[in-house]
């Protein structure tokens, strides 16, 4: 009697607990979905009334924001596809091949890109884009962001494809597959929950990141995003609360979506389909 | 269909050496299967066949032609793999076809030649289904078929039985056989199960730490084993050998160990020079020793360690005064009776003799 009244004692205490840690992180989120509805949102947690797509409107009305969206887009895809498909040769010859010191080879780039990336490296990296000509471009960007996540995209990947038995492409290539064909044919949809999951990574840090774009690109008409949201501040540095909001929803809606779309149709999961 | 040749060839990982220098060849038509233990040298070289290793030294041919450094594409030659790899994102019918695919087969062709080989294998129904979504017996059946649906020069089978159960595996052996008797096909076939090597092989080569210890027909292998290596690997349960002391006296040969009497050996000039040497090694395969009766004059005696009933027949296995153990395989319907001592009979025609290095001492007259 007395052991379970303190195993419930002990029960309630963790559970108001843990309830209070997740109020603490569900608020932001419930402020984040009705704000954006609120034509008089401020900072403070209300539910919207009346409820009003006006903020919306006026949105929608800011042509610079909602082209920002599409630069994120084309910044977010290019970084993507030059991150996904480098990553994926790179990876899949640092597994499979017999090259020396190619464990090396990864973990000094690994160190090399969490140690230089970041704003320790803004100068030189600003320098470099600047030498090629190549400021104020799309393409400055989608570089310099293949540059920073690939050694790690490569890293995850080469594990991923570490852990699949060689006798896939084996038996691929005795029944006379070319290396092209054994490649395309079997070791690409083996690895491609792998890539999935890499591509997803790699798309949501390009399409949330501020600082690079912000250094790299001067015209409005190039600026993604994450740089454009800026524009729902006031000229002396507040932010307006309700337009913040709105564009901060329809902001996030494109990672949601491309989360919603890969869960559905490739699943974040790994499969074998190997007898062991 | 095609020979196979190897010529000393050699292969080294790093400071491993799983190969030192191996050469064999095998004819057109012939099954071999490569025999020994894990981490003997017979996976790799199988492997080497396929082009999926290359030697370190020596030359592999093919037909008579060499390739040695031929990728596997350009070998025609078809696997089966221990783990089937079958590709997982592909139905039946489109892993079967895969081979015929890279050889450039329109897909009505390919997926009806698929049909003929799958029907025969009986997974002609399931062609639609994902690898994920059949048993592992029709799984090791559809790597079967991919490796059949073209002609190629040899089939390399890499234990492709080793994952069944007990009784898919007989029925899987059974079909193998039909199959090398059917198509006469050159096949080399790596096994650790001696029972499936005597089955199916008409050569098996039984290897040893990356080298050959003896290679010959399933019937030589059980009756005249090279080495007690071999007598040790081959049999269920494989031959009994008795470490025993050797002497000739007075034209006599005379082996002595616990609990062993043996008289009337016949003596060669062969025998005569290993019993010299002073140590030996009897070996009696467990079928050919009975329980003694009154009169059996050559018999090894020891307590009873077990008594296993397997229908028809019994496997009685005694332990000797000096701890080794003999296993007697009894055929009788009768549940045999045993007291703690065992005392088991053997006629002198079914002694195999190896010398104090383990090498069998030919027979009289061989």
């Amino acid at each position: 009697m007395q052991i379970s009244r303190s195993i419930y004692m002990r029960r309630a205490i963790f559970s108001v607990a843990a309830s209070l840690v997740g109020v603490v992180f569900a608020l932001p989120l419930v402020w984040f979905i009705f704000a954006p509805f609120n034509a008089r949102a401020e900072l403070g947690l209300a539910i919207p009334s009346p409820f009003t797509l006006s903020n919306f409107v006026t949105v929608f009305q800011n042509s610079f924001a909602m082209h920002a969206l599409l630069n994120s887009l084309i910044q977010a895809f290019g970084g993507v596809i030059l991150v996904g498909g480098a990553a994926t040769l790179a990876a899949y010859a640092l597994s499979r091949s017999s090259i020396p010191g190619k464990r090396a080879v990864t973990y000094i780039l690994l160190l090399f890109s969490s140690v230089v990336s970041g704003s320790a490296a803004m100068v030189p990296i600003f320098l470099i884009i600047s030498a090629i000509g190549l400021i104020d471009t799309h393409l400055a960007v989608i570089l310099v962001f293949a540059g920073g996540l690939l050694p790690t995209a490569m890293f995850i990947l080469r594990d991923f494809i570490d852990a699949i038995p060689k006798s896939y492409e084996e038996s691929a290539m005795v029944a006379g597959a070319s290396p092209i064909q054994t490649f395309f044919d079997v070791a690409l949809p083996v690895i491609r929950p792998g890539i999935v999951v890499v591509v997803v990574w790699a798309f949501v840090n390009i399409w949330g990141s501020f600082l690079i774009p912000f250094i790299l690109l001067r015209k409005d008409t190039l600026m993604p995003a994450s740089v454009a949201i800026y524009s729902f501040y006031s000229e002396a540095g507040t932010p307006i609360v309700t337009l913040l909001a709105a564009y901060s929803l329809i902001y996030s809606l494109p990672v949601i979506v491309l989360y919603l779309f890969v869960n559905w149709k490739f699943g974040f999961r790994f499969f074998g389909g190997i007898k062991s | 269909m095609a020979s196979v040749e190897f010529q000393n060839v050699s292969k080294t990982f790093g400071s491993f050496t799983a190969v030192p220098d191996i050469s064999f060849s095998i004819a057109d038509g012939e099954f071999v299967c490569l025999l020994g233990p894990s981490g003997c040298g017979k996976t790799t070289s199988l492997r080497m066949i396929a082009g999926l290793e290359t030697p370190s030294g020596g030359k592999v041919l093919i037909g008579g032609k060499d390739v040695t450094y031929l990728h596997p594409k350009d070998r025609q030659i078809s696997m089966v793999f221990q783990d089937y790899a079958l590709y997982p994102h592909m139905n039946l019918a489109d892993n079967i076809a895969y081979p015929l695919k890279v050889r450039g087969e329109a897909e009505d062709k390919r997926h009806a030649r698929a049909k003929e080989v799958a029907d025969v294998l009986k997974i002609g129904d399931l062609m639609k289904r994902l690898p994920s979504q059949i048993s592992g017996g029709q799984q090791q059946r559809t790597s079967l078929a991919r490796a059949l649906v073209y002609p190629s020069q040899v089939y390399l089978f890499d234990e492709p039985l080793s994952n069944l159960d007990a009784k898919l595996r007989l029925e899987a052996r059974g079909f193998l056989n039909h199959l090398q008797r059917d198509m006469g096909m050159t096949a080399v076939y790596v096994t650790h199960d001696q029972a499936e090597a005597m089955a199916l092989a008409t050569r098996i080569a039984v290897m040893d730490k990356g080298r050959i210890v003896q290679f010959a027909p399933p019937i030589e292998i059980y009756r005249r084993p090279a080495t007690t290596f071999v007598a040790n690997f081959v049999g269920n349960p494989p031959m009994n050998l008795v470490p025993v002391e050797a002497m000739v006296d007075g034209g006599q040969l005379r082996l002595r160990a616990d609990g062993l009497t043996l008289t009337g050996l016949p003596l060669s000039d062969d025998i005569a020079k290993a019993a010299a040497k002073g140590k030996m090694t009897l070996g009696v395969r467990p079928e050919h020793l009975r329980m003694a009766e009154a009169g059996d004059a050559n018999t090894i005696t020891g307590k009873l360690f077990a008594n296993e009933n397997m229908g028809p027949e019994s496997l009685v296995t005694m332990e000797r005064a000096d701890g080794g153990r003999v296993t007697a395989r009894i055929f009788t319907d009768d549940e045999i009776r045993t007291d703690d001592h065992v005392t088991l009979a053997f006629d002198t025609r079914h002694v195999t003799l190896f010398d104090d290095t383990g090498a069998r001492i030919p027979e009289i007259g061989e």
